[in-house]
Order: structure tokens, then sequence, then C-alpha cells
């Protein structure tokens, strides 16, 4: 353990502590899916928090980010990318399930 | 799934003969690839088109091949057209010369090719070539990298070539939706080809858009602020970040489909669970920034193109860049307007109208920029001028039926008329186009050290542009008068003169790429008297004038600095260009390897096999991929050193020939 002290807080333990989360934050969507325990609509929100969790937990633990660490340009190109994601999928959202409702609702 | 040895490949089902026009374009094609063979073979040129041309990692080699690709794609695309409009032409009350499952593959492929075998490789190309030199770099960030896209692009270009020889290309058109793309009512090889010759050549792209970003804002040279940059670069920077986001979305949208027809699933069946609408939306979240990524480095081209014939500093820099910027996003919220009649609510129609209203805004403030550049200028009316004026005139009018076409309730009435194929054609052959061939004359003597021949350019350009508006405006007329897009025949009288108008601008415009060619013969002939030995033919503005015609290997002997944003400019008045330094230092160049060529003609057999079903050869095509990258990585030594002796001994002939011409 004596090289895990690197600079940046990339150590053993914050690698481990990553993977241990990404884990558990894999099983539980999984889990709910395969056993049905929640409805429909719950099940839907509880896997789509557990994937944005997941993808935080990727962000802090295996590509390092943090607000204070990180340059401000690279933080910059990540908020553009989360402003796309959002447009995209939330856009997508939006016009689907306003077709959805306009046709089968 | 298929199992057998060779796929569904079979000699009955894929040879051409449903139709003599399919088998006289397979025999041209199959020609055409015979006579460059066997030109080269007979010229024993095979050692040199391979060791400095096909394995080079020299960014501006790399952009001479991909624009060499965008004019043979021009070419073939152009031949579709042509073909479209002359069916049209006397396709009333009978069946014309084609027959429908052939004009079909027609309009499919020649959106395909227009789209991502011409333009793309063009814009690619042109941007290789200048873009380094603009910031001041001697390579991009990844010269391998960069050999791998223009190959995977090359794959993809073979893809769609080979189709009209083995099999048959794609009868969806060049969008491809479901559910008629699906195996169900499409059950042969052309949507295949489409979806493969697609994915390939959109790797390609998104590493291109990558290589791009980085070599901007790593690789400039000291004091080239960003917003000290010439246009071309930010727009490029632009373009390239549009490529990294929007490509994925296609990538992923096809791959969903190529699942739904080889897998049986069920993603965009209706039957199946599935929904027919998510395709349509998932392609034009990528298809509309990729019409800005084609039309915004035309943007910085005609910058670039108007301060230097106009002889004077770009109008509101600032506002141009912002402007590129704001576009660039706006272009992410406004996909809906591509499916308006899908039946979406008010508030979701009239958001995505108002947003695609909102994006001229920023595109108008273009406009008037370039106008006031020129106001008062000293205007050279040189072909690249002239693209530039014609631009401006005939983008505006495409630009005014945009908004037009971005109310929903004339969109309903227009949506999948001519009006439509009138109108986006009105703003990719000026706005992108145009725009190409513009820098492709301007900076032709940059790429070979001599400069094209001005009439045969100017009657291109006047052929192109008389034969735009013939081919064109009848088809808003067209539109009006209900006819909708892609008719293989019709029975309404009143609409026969317009398309026969329409026939006769395909013609005009087949005298301007004739027109084309003839330039570039004559230019190639009178090379000796058109030579450009000072590198700076047009009393240029900015770095990449700075370098010799065609440029060392490594650009820049000695990295610029940079002042002002016309760097070049600035340091004439300042009596600061052509300064040779004491001693030049040696320098770093990549050595060429065969690696990216490996990797395009393995991807080339994986789209081929996987077009087919042959899946053991898909497989192992795939490895094969993996193995050359894994090699490659491996390798130690890519970079081999060009001795400050050696740099001196090319600057020498340089500025020999700058003495020689009076400018020292």
């Amino acid at each position: 353990m004596k090289r895990a002290k690197a600079a940046g807080g990339r150590t053993l333990g914050s690698y481990l502590t990553g993977y241990v989360l990404a884990l558990v934050l894999t099983a539980v969507p999984f889990g709910i899916a395969a056993t049905g325990a929640l409805s429909m609509q719950s099940a839907l929100i509880a896997i789509g928090a557990s994937a944005i969790v997941q993808v935080l937990v990727h962000l802090r633990y295996f590509l390092h980010l943090g607000l204070r660490s990180t340059p401000q340009e690279r933080l910059l190109a990540i908020a553009f990318t989360a402003v796309l994601i959002l447009i995209m999928i939330g856009g997508s959202l939006w016009i689907m399930l306003n077709l959805y409702y306009r046709m089968w609702a | 799934m298929d199992m057998r040895i060779l796929g569904r490949l079979t000699a009955a089902d894929a040879l051409p003969f449903y139709s003599w026009v399919a088998v006289g374009g397979a025999v041209v094609t199959v020609l055409g690839l015979l006579t460059i063979v066997g030109a080269i073979t007979f010229l024993r040129k095979w050692r040199y088109v391979w060791t400095e041309w096909m394995t080079s990692l020299d960014h501006k080699r790399i952009g001479i091949m991909y624009v060499m690709l965008a004019l043979v794609m021009l070419v073939r695309g152009f031949v579709d057209a042509i073909m479209m409009r002359a069916q049209q032409a006397v396709a009333l009350n009978s069946t014309g010369y084609l027959p429908p499952e052939h004009f079909d593959q027609i309009f499919s492929s020649h959106g395909t090719i227009m789209i991502f075998f011409m333009a793309m490789p063009f814009l690619t190309g042109l941007i290789n070539i200048i873009v380094p030199q603009q910031i001041g770099a001697r390579d991009v960030a990844f010269p391998f990298m960069n050999s791998v896209s223009l190959w995977l692009t090359a794959a993809g270009a073979g893809l769609v070539l080979i189709s009209l020889v083995v099999g048959r290309f794609s009868t969806a058109g060049w969008t491809g939706y479901p559910p008629y793309s699906g195996a169900e009512y499409n059950p042969g090889v052309g949507v295949d080809y489409w979806i493969w010759a697609i994915q390939v050549s959109g790797i390609g792209t998104t590493l291109s858009g990558i290589n791009f970003i980085v070599t901007i804002l790593k690789r400039r040279a000291p004091g080239m602020k960003l917003m000290r940059m010439p246009l071309f670069c930010w727009t490029t920077l632009a373009t390239s970040i549009l490529m990294i986001f929007a490509f994925p979305a296609l990538t992923v949208t096809t791959a969903l489909l190529a699942l739904d027809r080889i897998f049986d699933m069920h993603f965009f069946t209706n039957a199946g669970g599935g929904n027919l609408m998510n395709y349509i939306n998932l392609f034009w979240i990528w298809g509309h920034p990729e019409v800005y990524i084609l039309i915004l480095p035309a943007f910085g081209i005609y910058s670039s193109v108007v301060s230097t014939f106009a002889a004077k500093r770009l109008f509101g820099y600032k506002s141009l860049v912002y402007a590129t910027m704001a576009i660039a996003l706006l272009s992410f919220t406004v996909w809906l307007h591509h499916f308006f009649t899908m039946g979406a609510g008010a508030g979701v129609n009239a958001f995505f109208g108002i947003a695609t209203m909102v994006i001229a805004v920023p595109t108008g403030v273009k406009v008037f920029d370039w106008l006031m550049t020129l106001f008062r200028g000293r205007i050279t009316f040189h072909p690249s001028m002239l693209w530039a004026l014609g631009f401006i005139v005939t983008f505006v009018i495409g630009g005014m039926t945009g908004v037009l076409l971005a109310l929903p309730p004339a969109d309903y009435l227009m949506h999948n008329s001519t009006f439509l194929v009138a109108h986006f054609h009105n703003m990719l052959i000026p706005g992108a186009l145009f725009g190409y061939l513009a820098g492709y004359m301007f900076w032709f003597p940059k790429a070979f050290g001599f400069t094209l021949d001005e009439r045969w350019g100017k009657g291109a350009f006047w052929c192109w542009i008389i034969g735009f508006y013939l081919a064109f405006m009848p088809l808003y007329v067209l539109g009006f008068m209900g006819m909708a897009r892609r008719m293989e025949r019709y029975e309404i009288s009143a609409w026969q003169p317009f398309l026969l108008i329409a026939a006769l601008g395909a013609v005009v415009i087949l005298a301007g790429i004739t027109c084309l060619v003839i330039q570039l013969v004559v230019s190639i002939r009178k090379r000796n008297e058109k030579r450009d030995l000072t590198g700076d033919p047009w009393d240029g503005r900015t770095l990449e004038w700075l370098t010799s015609s065609p440029p060392a290997p490594y650009n820049f002997a000695v990295l610029p600095q940079v002042r002002d944003i016309d760097a070049l400019h600035d340091m004439k008045r300042h009596g600061s260009v052509y300064v040779r330094p004491k001693q030049y230092e040696d320098i770093l160049l990549p050595i060429n390897t065969g690696a990216g060529v490996l990797i395009g003609g393995l991807a080339f057999v994986f789209g081929f096999s996987a077009v087919w079903h042959i899946w053991w050869v898909a497989a192992a095509a795939l490895l094969a991929i993996l193995a050359t990258a894994a090699a490659r990585s491996f390798r130690d030594k890519t970079e081999f050193c060009l001795t400050g002796s050696k740099v001196q001994e090319i600057e020498n002939r340089h500025f020999r020939d700058l003495a020689r011409e009076g400018v020292l």
C-alpha cells in the first residue's frame, strides 16, 4: 500500500471505493428488474437514478474529477457535455412521451 | 442468422442483371477501377503511390487524398442526380428508362454519397491541409489516427461503390426510415450496405473530430490565442465538436437498426413493441448538427476568401466567432423540425419551430459581417471570390425558405414535397459545396505549388450557379403544385415543363463539372508558368501563406510568433516576415506506416462480409483490426529526426525562390 499515495487522490482505497460503489449501483437495478419488487414506474425511476449516480461515481473515482482539483477548461467541457446530454435525452423523452400521450394514453 | 460459408452471397442474387442501366453502372465502376490500377502499373508508380501517399502521415498529403476522394465521389453523386432529372423529365405517363427499384437505389445513393462521401471528405481534406498551417503548427496532434480516419472513410466509400457491382444499394433513401428499412419489408442487402458504409466511415469522422479539437487546443503557435485564430479554425473547432457529439447518435441509431435486421430485435418495429418514430428522433439528433458540420467549415472558407480578396481585415471578427459557437449549440436544439408531421403536441412543435427560426439570427449576423468586409474593399474577382458572392445571394434565399418551413403549419403543407428538396439543396450547394470549391481554388497553390487556371474556374462558377437556379427554382414551384419528392413516374402534365427546366439545369451543372475537370488538366499542363514560388500568391493575411508552396513536411522551420488576428499581414507590415534564424533546430516528424491502410482495408472486408452475413470473415476482420491497432501501439519508434542541416537545405531552396521573386 506504499505507492498507493499518489497525487490527486489516486489511491488504491479510492479505486476500491469506486469499484464497490459501481458494483452496488449495478446490482441494485439488476435486482429490481429481476425480482420485480417495485411497481413499473418506481422501478424505472430507481434504475434511472442508479444510472446517473453510477456516472458520477465513475467521474469521481476513475476519472478523478473534482470541482477544485480539475482545471477549469476541463470542467467546462464536462459541463458542455452534460448540457448536450440533457438536451438529447431530455428532448427525446419529451418528444416520445408527448407522442405516447397523444397516441395511446 | 445465416451460417453458410459465404452467407447469402450467391452469383445469381449478387450481379446487377435486373436492369441494363445498372449493368452499365457496374461496368463503368469496374472499368474506372481497372483504369486507375492499370495506369499506376503501366507507369510503374506503385512504389511511389504506396510510400509517398497511401502510407503518408503528413497532414497535407492526407488532406489531398481526402479531397481527391471527394471529387471522385462528387462525379459519382452527380451522375446519380442527372439520371434522376432525366427520368423525371420523361416519366410523364410512362415508366421512363429506369425501373422503380433502380430509381429508388439512385436517390438513396445520391444522398448518401453527397453527404458522407463527397461533403465530409471534402471538408475534412481542406481542414487537414490548412488548419495546422493557419495555427502555426507542424502537424496534427495524432498523425497516425489521421491516416486511420482517411482509410476508414475510403472503406465506407468503397462499400457504396461496390454495391453497384455486387448486390444492390438501399432503396430506403439516405435517411433509411423504418419500417421500410427493416428486415420485414427490405430483406435484401441494400440497407445493409448503407448501414455498414455509414458505420465504418462514421468512426473515421469521429476520430477526425477528436484529432482536430486536440490540434487546435494544444498545437497553436506562440501568441496564437484562441481569439486570434483565423475564422476557418474557429469553424473547424465548432464542426469538430459537433462531429464528436453528434456522430455517436448516428452510430448508435444505425447499429440498433442493424440489430433489428440481423438478430430480429424490435427497437423500431411497432408489432414487436418497438417504436419507429424513435429511429427518426435519434437519426435527426445526429442529422441536424450534421447540416452545420457541413456548412460551418464553408463559412470559415468564405471568411478567409472574402477578407483576402477584399484586402481587408474581417469585419466583426468577434461577432463571427460568437455566431459560430451559437450556431454550434443551437444546432442541437432544432432536430424535431425534420418530423413536425409526426404530430407532436403544439408545445413541442412550437418550441422546435421557434428554435429553428432563432438559428437564422447568428447566420444573418455572419452574412452582414461578410457584406461589411466587402464594403469599400479593393475586391479582386478571383473565382474563389465569385463562389463567395454567389453563396451570399443564393444562401439567403435558401435560408428564407428554411424559416418558412420552420412554421409547423407551413411545414405540414410542404413536408416531403419537392419544395423541401429545393430548400435543402439551396442550403447545401451554396452553403457547403460552393465553399469547398472556393477553398479548393483558393488553397490549391498551397497544396501543389501552382495556381489553378482562373478562366476555367470562372466558367465553372457561372455554369454551377446558373445550373443551380435552373435545376432547383422549378422544384420550389413544383412543391407548391403538390409534387412529392422521389417520384419515379407521374400523371400530371402541368409538372413536366418545370421538370424539363430542372433537367436542363442539371445539364448546365454538368458543364460546370466539365469546366472543373478542364481547369485541372489545363493548370497541370501549364504548371510551369503558373508556379507559385513565394508561397503567397494572393497577398495572404493568415499563417498558411507564410509556408512555401507546397509546404515542407514540417510546415514551419521556425514556429511563428503571432501578435494579431491577421498574423501574416501584421508581420508584413512590421517587416518581421521571412526572417531567418542563425541556426535551424532538429525537427521530429512521424514515420510513414501502412497500418492505417491495413485497418481501412480490413474495415472494408468487415463491412462487406457483414452485409452478406459471412460472419466468420467479419469476426476475423474485426480481430485483425484490433490486432493491427495493438501491434501499432507497441511500436516505440514512430518519429524520425530531420536534422537542422537538412532543414537548412530545404529552407535555402525556399529563400532562393523568394529572392528570385523579389520578395526579400
